[in-house]
């Protein structure tokens, strides 16, 4: 990502500050985050800038311009660095946010046939099939309906995908995981929908349909759990839904693969059996080592991953905060265990408050580096007693073709020159 | 968005109140307008392995050659192979490899996927304008690429669905699903 346009003001500060100043380059070990490197730090409080008045109070807010924080447009596993238009989803920078919830502008991204540009004033919702009615709602009519608001993860169910079969050194943990983020998500409980139609008894599976121009469709099984949760979602983060994420109308179903939340949302058809779309056959199956697919691997399972120190950045020996984030789709998380020592012995991390289901968890743990060469991976545990497998555990049940629903122990290793790097375990 | 209709803010302020009174209010309240039987016909487009939702027409592998020719070989390949985007023929056998080929003919289960997705999504800048004829017809001769169907073969509404493909059975669905219980 370029850098952003420098504002003229602070052209001018920065010249002033130059001019007076020794220019320390920061060591940067990335563990600072999204700060950008290279302007002279401050040495003694003397040297730091003078007060002065600022900009005129505005409308919107932009990010400070020495913040760069940017996802990552990419494709398939192995192909990153693309032109835009060969690109099919777009990464969050997980190693440079903190906390759980993911600005609006840096939830990850994914579609088939590129983002549409919907007028909420035309745009439609139909719901049809084994109902008693079929009915057509404006976004107005959604709005003033009941609401519900939730703090949820989405997933892609490709994200971990680059690690299948080997191990990229050169990746970060954008590239690794940068397919999971999390929002407040705001609409109308499809119960809702479900009792103004009049859903039939018989009614198990619906099929949720996008207004992109692929027309995205997937089969969502009717179970007890997805018809108390999912949301026919038209905010994020309290804001109208971005066109990227669905605007005017999505779906949301958490603790579900992310391909599930149709964006875009058009038409929900209630039937008695999957309708077998392309995303549910050719697409979103994982293959196993026999050559046999598994299909409508639905929920995202237990996983977590170290953010910080993580891959491609410097650490150095002494007092080092290990942090990192948690999630399970089938509730919330309840324990996470980090090894310094490459798997051979554990400790419980600390765990941010609240934990929320279906929702990621910030853990953190503090760590003195000795300087030796080691590996630091975490393990998650969720309210039902899912602990997160490590690698040896999906390969033996799924093999390396299967491209989806990769959630080994991530394991970062250091060298003894601090360098943090992506390894298979 | 916001209630710019009057009529809706009242309504919602009156929601909130129903709300409060359980879930099960929802169900009284007035939303949404009947979606007329020709409307429906017009989004309605999914098709299921059964044959459902199958409009009536049919095509030709020969007419299928010509409409994909002009059509899809830009991104797919002369042969449904060596295209730009995603590969359309070939891969049997190697689904159990190091390098498995995904493909119509090596791994899709139902050919009425196949009409489903194309009449939706293909050809990808222009969705939607293939006719329902040249829509079983490029469907036909992309199965006779993989060798599925026959050169001079003819797929309508009622022959469709009864194309068998190669990976029909090499799909293992989630144990949760096979059969779904709901108290609603
Ligand atoms: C401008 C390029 C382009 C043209 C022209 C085009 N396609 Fe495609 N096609 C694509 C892309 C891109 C994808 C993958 C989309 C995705 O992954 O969601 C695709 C996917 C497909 C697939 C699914 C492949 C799979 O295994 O999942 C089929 C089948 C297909 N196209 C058929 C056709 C047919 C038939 C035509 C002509 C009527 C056509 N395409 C024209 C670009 C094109």
């Amino acid at each position: 990502m370029p850098p952003p346009d420098p504002d003229p003001a602070l052209g001018r500060m920065q010249r002033k500050r130059l001019s007076r100043r020794s220019f320390l380059a920061t060591a940067s070990t990335g563990a600072a985050g999204a700060a950008i490197a290279g302007t002279a730090a401050a040495g003694t409080l003397a040297d730091v800038p003078e007060r002065l008045p600022g900009a005129p109070v505005g409308a919107r807010s932009a990010r400070s311009p020495h913040v760069d924080l940017g996802r990552i447009p990419e494709a398939t596993p192995g192909r990153r660095n693309l032109a835009p238009e060969d690109a099919i989803n777009s990464k969050t920078p997980l190693h440079k946010l903190v906390g759980v919830v993911t600005p609006s502008d840096l939830h990850y991204e994914r579609s088939h046939s590129g983002v549409p540009d919907l007028d909420p004033a035309q745009h439609r919702l139909l719901v049809h099939g084994m109902t008693k009615k079929s009915l057509v709602f404006t976004m107005d009519e959604l709005w003033a309906m009941p609401s519900v608001s939730r703090i949820a993860f989405l997933e892609c169910s490709g994200n971990g995908w680059e690690n299948w079969k080997a191990a990229d050194e050169t990746l970060t943990v954008q590239h690794t995981h940068g397919l999971i983020s999390t929002h407040e998500w705001t609409g109308v409980p499809l119960s809702v929908l479900i009792d103004l139609v009049g859903k039939e008894r018989g009614s198990t599976w619906m099929l949720a349909e996008g207004g992109d121009a692929t027309g995205l469709a997937r089969s969502i099984p009717l179970t007890d759990e997805i018809m108390n949760e999912t949301i026919v979602a038209y905010a994020q983060n309290g804001e109208p839904l971005r066109p990227a994420h669905g605007y005017p109308v999505r779906l949301l179903i958490p603790g579900w693969e992310g391909n599930l939340s149709i964006k875009w949302l058009r038409r929900l058809k209630f039937g008695d059996a999957p309708f077998m779309t392309r995303w549910e056959t050719a697409r979103y199956t994982s293959l196993m080592a026999n050559g046999k697919a598994k299909q409508f691997q639905l929920r995202q399972e237990i996983n977590s991953v170290i953010t910080a120190p993580s891959g491609m950045m410097e650490i150095r020996p002494g007092y080092n905060r290990i942090t990192g984030l948690a999630w399970s789709g089938h509730g919330s998380i309840v324990r996470v265990e980090v090894s310094t020592d490459g798997g051979r012995t554990w400790a419980d991390a600390t765990l941010n408050r609240p934990v929320l289901p279906k929702a990621q968890a910030r853990f953190h743990l503090d760590w003195r580096w000795d300087g030796k060469p080691t590996k630091i991976v975490s393990r998650s545990t969720d309210d039902k007693g899912h602990v997160q497998p490590d690698r040896k555990t999906v390969i033996g049940e799924m093999g390396t073709n299967a491209l989806f629903h990769y959630n080994a122990q991530q394991t970062w290793s250091i060298d003894d020159a601090g360098r943090v790097r992506n390894v298979l375990s | 968005m916001s209630c710019r209709n009057p009529l809706l803010a009242v309504a919602s302020a009156a929601i909130a109140a129903v709300a409060l009174a359980g879930a099960a209010g929802a169900s009284a309240l007035e939303f949404g307008r009947p979606a007329s039987p020709d409307e429906i016909a017009l989004w309605d487009i999914d098709i299921s392995p059964d044959g459902r939702g199958l409009p009536k027409g049919s095509g030709t592998v020969a007419r299928g050659k010509a409409v994909y020719a002009e059509q899809c070989a830009a991104c797919h390949g002369t042969d449904g192979t060596g295209g730009l985007k995603d590969r359309l023929v070939g891969g049997q056998g190697t689904l159990a490899s190091d390098k498995p080929v995904k493909t119509v003919g090596s791994y899709w289960p139902y050919a009425t996927t196949l009409f489903d997705y194309v009449r939706r999504a293909m050809p990808y800048q222009a969705p939607g304008t293939l006719g329902v004829d040249d829509t079983y017809a490029v469907s036909a001769y992309i199965l006779s690429l993989n060798g599925i169907v026959a050169g001079d073969a003819t797929l309508d509404q009622a022959s469709l669905p009864r194309v068998v493909m190669p990976n029909r059975d090499g799909f293992v669905p989630e144990p949760e699903f096979r059969t779904i219980t709901n108290s609603r």
